[in-house]
């Protein structure tokens, strides 16, 4: 089970990097509107309510962050449905390979490529003025969590492509990537939000995640945001990947 | 020795083509890209859809997470809605020209555009029955995202308001469907699309979109400031935002229309390189 998830983990991996014109918008989207919040927003930090900080640009680097992440997801989720259409997947099943190495070996892939697109936002803030209040621990907290969040974005990527199988349908995804993203509270802090957003946000796992990210960024290694973001992450990657594992055993009886 | 009926001086078919080659618009072929243009629509909807979801999604989205910033002083209202509304309906005539150049990368790649140059039709005639098209096409999302802005709250404007946003919104799709051309005559291929894209996206937000000029950041406040579109956008929002006056407007038709002849210098240019 461990090596054919490996195998795979990193074919997927030297096909992303293959094709680096694919990995851009990861990095380049994401950085533009980190740029335009930052540059256009920062005077929100005077706002009654704001949380106590001088650096908007930290406050904004996990916004960045989970919108790659999410975006990465999606591209996962695109790469499956795109080895359905071109029968790849129906070889794949016909060779003595796991069925669960099929999904493992896309979220280590994920979980790589998550820690990588982490570690740029880091550096490109560090780069721009950005602080990081929680010093090197936080740094290596942000890495593993958004390296976990990355995985759980991917199974939900995956268990979208095993039930639609076409690239298009779930690359028609992308705008609802955004909705998810401004009905949390990525960008902006929960209190200050307009309603409904500001209710929603507390039911949307996406803001504990954001919020576990920011906290050792913005504000230092204050427990109770980090412990909530890893087990929001953690319960995100148990479901999507029961999903994504049902999608597949979906695909499996529709191929049979 | 027959004369070839093209090149040769004496033929009136040759002078004819030439006319026309020499930049001279042939109406009926104008005519005929529009309609080409807008059938494209008719007979795939879904290509109407960029242009309003996702204008819509981040005009929804950005007044549920920001709503509360005009609360600082300096934005002149207390309605983001109506603050970013003209932003969205920048974006939508961004994305719908852009699409523009991405159609014109596709018609390079399949060999149309080489079979177009061969007609009497010239480079001239060939652009503005492109960039027309857009500036048509935009008119199906803009209403689409007007009625949800007025629907979730936005001001509706005066008469006056609402015959300069229809002509701004559509003078900024031709704008940007020239400039997406440009880059479609330079790349040849559809997979310039995301940089049409991301280039137009990008002249929209780096520009005075989240906040007036006096609020953004130093670096942000000089960008915007040599952006032309932050006096196209300036000269939208006053219709949502405060009231109509004749300076902010003409300084709107001015960074159209300066934006807009540099483009087209460029396209023409561009078509010069692609049928040498």
């Amino acid at each position: 089970m461990i090596a054919p998830s490996l195998a795979l983990g990193l074919r997927a991996i030297r096909l992303t990097l293959r094709r680096p014109q694919f990995l851009i918008p990861l990095f380049l989207m994401p950085s533009i509107f980190l740029a335009v919040n930052t540059g256009g927003l920062a005077a929100t930090t005077r706002l009654p309510g704001f949380p106590p900080t001088t650096n908007f640009l930290s406050f904004q680097l996990p916004a960045a962050m989970v919108q790659s992440l999410m975006l990465s997801g999606l591209q996962a989720g695109i790469a499956v449905a795109l080895e359905i259409e071109s029968g790849f997947f129906d070889r794949l099943i016909t060779a003595p390979v796991p069925r669960l190495a099929i999904v493992a070996g896309r979220l280590i892939a994920a979980a790589a490529l998550g820690a990588i697109q982490v570690a740029f936002f880091v550096v490109g803030g560090l780069l721009f003025g950005a602080q990081i209040a929680g010093g090197i621990l936080g740094v290596l907290l942000v890495i593993v969590l958004g390296s976990l969040a990355a995985t759980a974005f991917a199974a939900i990527g995956m268990a979208i492509a095993f039930r639609a199988r076409q690239a298009s349908v779930v690359q028609g995804m992308f705008p609802f990537v955004f909705a998810v993203l401004y009905l949390s509270s990525a960008f902006f802090p929960r209190k200050l939000l307009s309603s409904p957003a500001d209710s929603i946000s507390a039911l949307n796992p996406l803001s504990y995640i954001a919020d576990g990210l920011r906290t050792p960024i913005a504000f230092g290694l204050h427990g109770a945001p980090i412990v909530e973001g890893f087990a929001v992450t953690f319960g995100v990657i148990a479901v999507a990947s029961l999903l994504a594992v049902a999608g597949l055993r979906w695909r499996l009886a529709d191929a049979a | 020795m027959q004369p070839d009926p093209v090149t040769s001086p004496a033929s009136s078919g040759a002078i004819e083509h030439r006319r026309m080659r020499r930049g001279v618009v042939d109406l009926p072929a104008v005519r005929a890209l529009v309609v080409r243009g807008l059938n494209e629509l008719l007979r795939v909807p879904g290509a109407a859809i960029p242009g309003i979801v996702s204008p819509a999604i981040f005009l929804l989205g950005l007044t549920l997470v920001f709503g509360k910033a005009t609360q600082i002083p300096g934005y002149g209202t207390q309605s983001f809605l109506a603050f970013v509304l003209p932003v969205a309906l920048l974006q939508s005539a961004g994305f719908t020209g852009g699409a523009t150049g991405v159609n014109l990368g596709r018609d390079i790649e399949q060999g149309w555009l080489d079979r177009l140059l061969l007609s009497p039709a010239g480079r001239g005639t060939i652009l503005t029955g492109l960039v027309l098209s857009a500036a048509l096409r935009v008119l199906i999302p803009l209403p689409a995202l007007l009625i949800i802005a007025f629907a979730v709250g936005a001001p509706i404007p005066s008469f006056i308001g609402f015959v300069l946003t229809i002509v701004f919104v559509t003078a900024f799709a031709a704008v940007a469907a020239t400039w997406s051309s440009v880059l479609a005559l330079k790349f040849r291929s559809q997979q310039a699309s995301p940089l049409m894209q991301s280039t137009i996206l990008s002249s929209i937000l780096f520009s005075a979109s989240y906040a007036p000029l006096s609020l953004l950041q130093p670096w942000m406040k000089a960008i915007a400031e040599h952006n032309p579109v932050t006096l196209i956008l300036e000269g939208m929002r006053q219709c949502y935002v405060g009231s109509i006056t004749w300076e902010v407007t003409w300084h709107a038709f001015a960074a159209l229309g300066g934006t807009g002849l540099v483009f087209v210098l460029l396209a023409l240019r561009g078509f010069g390189r692609y049928e040498r």
